[in-house]
């Protein structure tokens, strides 16, 4: 489709820009290096032992939040939906405060106090029981790793369509970037890089927006097209009231309140230095996530005036950038979307390997021996990430149909195993481990279950009556069985 | 460093509820504004910034609203609490 030489004036930004985050990983590993005993090394290396100010805390949880599908697969179905679509992607705009609001300083103060490293750490302190752990160690690691591997190929697959060079070439690129920095950076890299990588997407994404509204001959003019394509492009509810009001509101919990059950970006709600840290955060974070989700969507909606014969969503934005931008713009362009795709795969990483690492070797084979040599760990914490990294980078080469399967369920799975066991531990004394139990696995089945089926709720999502489901169960199961110890309540509720 | 007896729990409670309010509040917003205007004809729609009304305001001002809104709760409400427990507590929780 093109030549070789503009394809190398595409490729030379991006080429660049890997290898500068690259070079933060390394920096990063120093810090690393520096721990002393095993559970200092635990704590940097899979949670930058809690340093994190409230600008990278800020950027670290809405770059782990926004992947490939705020950036490709959003705008794609908002190119066809036009701005009903981006009403709904707006129900995303207080993720970081809700997060931070709400799991809030609590969760912070207790993780310090019992020395959480992991999500599941917490869920152990809290619950003291096994089968959570187990549950939610192998929940993580199973839904992550799909997740992963969906993002990886989704990456490939733009980088493809962009350069024109092969799946491979791409996938090789930065698949093998994230996998090494993160291993050998840890925790503190994965938000440094996810820091850099913020700030490339907000510009990447204001350049194509620019672009697509100076095409269109600006939004005045835009509008009209799109009426004249389809009036129902510029109301709330869609072509064909696709996006109607059960549907739209479902999504109030799937990426509404429910993230509150997301290991991957509750994780940073750990690893912040201060209450001025967190403060910081909740303010730059729903400014940035607005940002973006604003922009990408209204990309795509605006896009259909400017080229409105694409016939696969997917492909407006990639469609969008190679039509109205310079290759080396397009190629810094790229880095967007390969940023937002790098960003939530690092997270995704650290987090399946603290789960194989400190929730299940740590624990249960080492039986928490606090003179295992930190050298020794990080050699095997490295090499978890990396053995982990390098499945999924594989696995990306010739995908899997059941992880691509799995994957569809990653999201809300996550959400229907973490969320109740979570909120509830943090909030109500009462909450015990029949009740996390039976709530994670009632959770998850059901929402397989509704899934699969594609039991009709009144027009919502299988999330809903999921997570109502979920609810009940923790709370019969809570009633059923034994009433919190007096020592996790000194430690969970006590000044 | 002492904490104790400071109500620092109570304190991080009541921020997040505060912000559980403050998500109910953009909820309001965010429906209100678009449902409100955007549910007649798009013909007889009208144009704010070349935007339809209601897009304009739940999605635009919404998004605006809300970060300032944050910004001014976090200032007004939310306290600086050490994170840190105490360490007699610290020994107490092992």
């Amino acid at each position: 489709m093109t030549t070789p030489s503009v394809n190398l004036s595409m490729i030379a930004p991006l080429a660049l820009y890997l290898v500068a985050v690259m070079g933060i990983a390394i920096w990063a590993n120093r810090s690393a290096a520096k721990a002393t005993t095993a559970k200092g090394f635990v704590e940097e290396y899979f949670l930058g032992s809690r340093s994190m100010g409230g600008f990278v805390l800020a950027m670290a949880i809405i770059t782990t939040y926004t992947s490939a599908s705020s950036f490709i697969g959003g705008p794609g179905v908002a190119y066809k939906m036009g701005l009903g679509w981006i009403l709904l992607a707006m129900i995303q705009v207080p993720t970081a405060f809700l997060t931070l609001g709400v799991l809030g300083k609590r969760f912070a103060i207790v993780s310090r106090r019992v020395g959480a490293v992991t999500v599941t750490d917490f869920l152990r302190a809290r619950y003291k029981n096994d089968i959570v752990v187990v549950a939610a160690s192998t929940a993580l690691i199973v839904f992550l790793m799909a997740s992963m591997l969906a993002q990886f190929i989704g990456g490939a697959r733009l980088f493809q369509t962009i350069t024109g060079y092969p799946y491979t070439v791409g996938l090789v690129l930065f698949g093998l970037t994230v996998v090494i920095y993160t291993s050998v950076g840890g925790f503190r890299a994965v938000v440094l890089t996810d820091t850099v990588q913020g700030i490339m997407m907000i510009l990447a994404s204001m350049a194509i927006l620019f672009a697509v509204v100076h095409a269109g001959g600006g939004v005045a003019n835009i509008m009209k097209t799109l009426q004249g394509i389809d009036p129902a492009l510029i109301t709330p509810y869609g072509p064909k009231n696709f996006i109607a009001k059960p549907f739209i509101l479902s999504f109030w919990v799937l990426v509404g309140f429910a993230i509150l059950g997301l290991p991957q970006t509750t994780h940073k709600c750990m690893g912040y230095r201060d209450s001025k840290s967190m403060h910081d955060a909740m303010i730059i974070g729903t400014i940035t996530v607005g940002f973006l989700m604003l922009v990408m969507h209204l990309v795509g909606t605006l896009g259909r005036a400017v080229i409105p014969d694409i016939a696969v969503g997917d492909m407006a934005v990639p469609t969008l950038t190679m039509k109205l931008m310079s290759p080396f713009l397009a190629g810094i362009f790229i880095a967007g979307p390969l940023a937002a795709i790098m960003s939530t795969v690092d997270s995704m990483l650290i987090l399946s390997s603290a789960a194989i690492v400190k929730d299940l070797y740590l624990h249960y084979v080492r039986k928490d021996d606090e003179s295992t040599s930190p050298s020794t760990l990080s050699r095997m914490s490295l090499i978890t990430t990396a053995v982990i990294g390098v499945i999924v980078f594989v696995a990306a080469m010739n995908p899997p149909s059941l992880l691509v399967w799995i994957n569809l369920f990653a999201f809300g799975g996550l959400e229907a195993v973490f969320l109740w066991p979570t909120v509830l531990g943090l909030y109500w004394k009462r909450a015990n481990a029949t009740g996390a139990v039976l709530s994670m696995f009632v959770g998850c089945g059901c929402f397989f279950l509704f899934s699969i089926l594609k039991i009709p709720f009144f027009g919502m999502h299988a999330i809903v009556p999921t997570i109502a489901i979920a609810f009940v169960a923790f709370v019969l199961g809570t009633f059923f069985g034994k009433p919190t110890d007096e020592k996790t309540l000194r430690t969970f509720w006590d000044d | 460093m002492s904490s104790k007896g400071t109500g620092n729990i109570r304190q991080a409670n009541r921020e997040a509820i505060i912000s559980l309010v403050l998500y109910g509040l953009f909820f309001l917003w965010w429906y209100f504004s678009a449902y409100g205007p955007g549910d007649s004809d798009p013909k007889s729609y009208t144009f704010v910034c070349g935007f339809p009304s209601w897009f304009f305001y739940s999605c635009i001002v919404g998004y605006i609203g809300v970060s300032v809104l944050v910004w001014v709760v976090v200032r007004l409400f939310f306290r600086d609490i050490p994170l840190d427990g105490t360490e007699d507590r610290k020994e107490a929780a092992k």
